[in-house]
């Protein structure tokens, strides 16, 4: 099946490349989504535009003008093998939570931190953005102080940890950020985080 | 009057920004090689990328890099991949993001820049320019015949 179809996609664009003389071979193909979601790609060759927009759609830029086809996780894996086995892990999120007005983690977000620690473990090297937040109770110098304050708490757990100081940023956004929006003044727990991306 | 406020929004930003990087190498297979402003480095693990870095692998290269919006770039073998282009905002996702692969394979999974703004992360090759609006993707530019 396979083979039928390549040895058919080689006989429809042999003699266009032959006609253009030295083209380069291009090609373009789509992925699905992980998760199985919409996903597209816009191709633009001169004044010819394409767009693929589903899993394996592929497009054929050897010639003047794009060539559709569909391609196959076979012809991914011989052509990319080497490209996507190089593929970096992807980033990971985490979001740990603090006990009021503190810097102290609450106690499930002590769970988190170990997973966060095992996800650590696989890469190679790190670079890690840490951002804390708070609650709006309080004002935006204090809140500042604070989300800044949470944030090198967790550093500080990750230096610890053997994790580079060089590697890390800590930030703080206060109040800025709420994830849940709140009226001034309001106590609410699960503003109070530090959001951590590990890449 | 004016100077201590931009002393203050620099001293905010340059976390954000974390100096002129944009990336990092994470994977690294055989000859790896960084050309940066007509020098060149050894693409090793942990090195960290700026805008315009030409990123080249040797015949038994290959290389892998994370990008500061979380997009992945990966290269197989005999691969020329130019960081054109690369601005990003940590706080609001915009920015702009354009790659060239003028040979070899790529393969790519795009992180927050594109997500914001379906404009805002393309691919050239020789032939074409790839406006990234979904996710995942592989591109093969071939020898010169």
């Amino acid at each position: 099946m396979n083979a039928s179809r390549a040895a058919l996609r080689i006989a429809l664009f042999a003699p266009a490349a032959w006609l253009v003389g030295c083209a380069v071979e291009e090609r373009v193909i789509l992925l699905p989504e992980a998760n199985g979601g919409p996903t597209s790609l816009a191709v633009r060759q001169g004044t010819h535009d394409v767009v693929l927009d589903h899993g394996y759609a592929a497009a054929d830029l050897t010639a003047a003008d794009p060539w559709r086809y569909e391609a196959s996780a076979d012809e991914v894996r011989k052509t990319f093998g080497d490209a996507l086995a190089a593929q970096p892990m992807r980033a990971a999120h985490f979001t740990l939570y603090f006990n009021e007005a503190s810097d102290d983690l609450t106690q499930d977000s002590r769970q988190a931190l170990e997973r966060m620690f095992a996800d650590l473990d696989k890469r190679p090297v790190r670079d890690i953005v840490i951002i804390g937040h708070t609650d709006a109770v309080g004002s935006d110098e204090y809140n500042d102080a604070l989300a800044k304050k949470r944030a090198d708490a967790v550093k500080a757990m990750l230096v610890v940890r053997g994790v580079a100081q060089d590697d890390i940023v800590a930030i703080g956004r206060g109040k800025r950020d709420l994830l849940i929006p709140t009226p001034a003044g309001i106590a609410e727990p699960r503003n109070r985080r530090v959001e951590i991306v590990v890449r | 009057m004016l100077r201590p406020l931009v002393a203050l929004s620099l001293a905010f930003a340059i976390p954000f920004a974390n100096a002129a990087d944009i990336g990092q190498i994470k994977v690294s297979k055989g000859t790896v090689t960084i050309e940066r402003a007509g020098h060149s480095v050894a693409g090793s693990v942990g090195l960290r990328l700026q805008a315009s870095d030409v990123v080249k692998t040797g015949s038994d290269g290959s290389v892998g890099i994370t990008m500061t919006d979380n997009s992945l770039l990966s290269a197989g073998p005999n691969s020329v991949l130019a960081l054109d282009r690369y601005d990003f905002d940590d706080v609001t996702s915009e920015g702009r993001f354009d790659a060239s692969l003028r040979k070899g394979t790529l393969a790519v999974v795009s992180g927050r820049l594109a997500k914001q703004s379906p404009a805002a992360m393309t691919v050239r090759t020789p032939a074409a320019v790839l406006g990234v609006r979904g996710t995942e993707f592989v591109v093969r530019v071939g020898d010169e015949r």
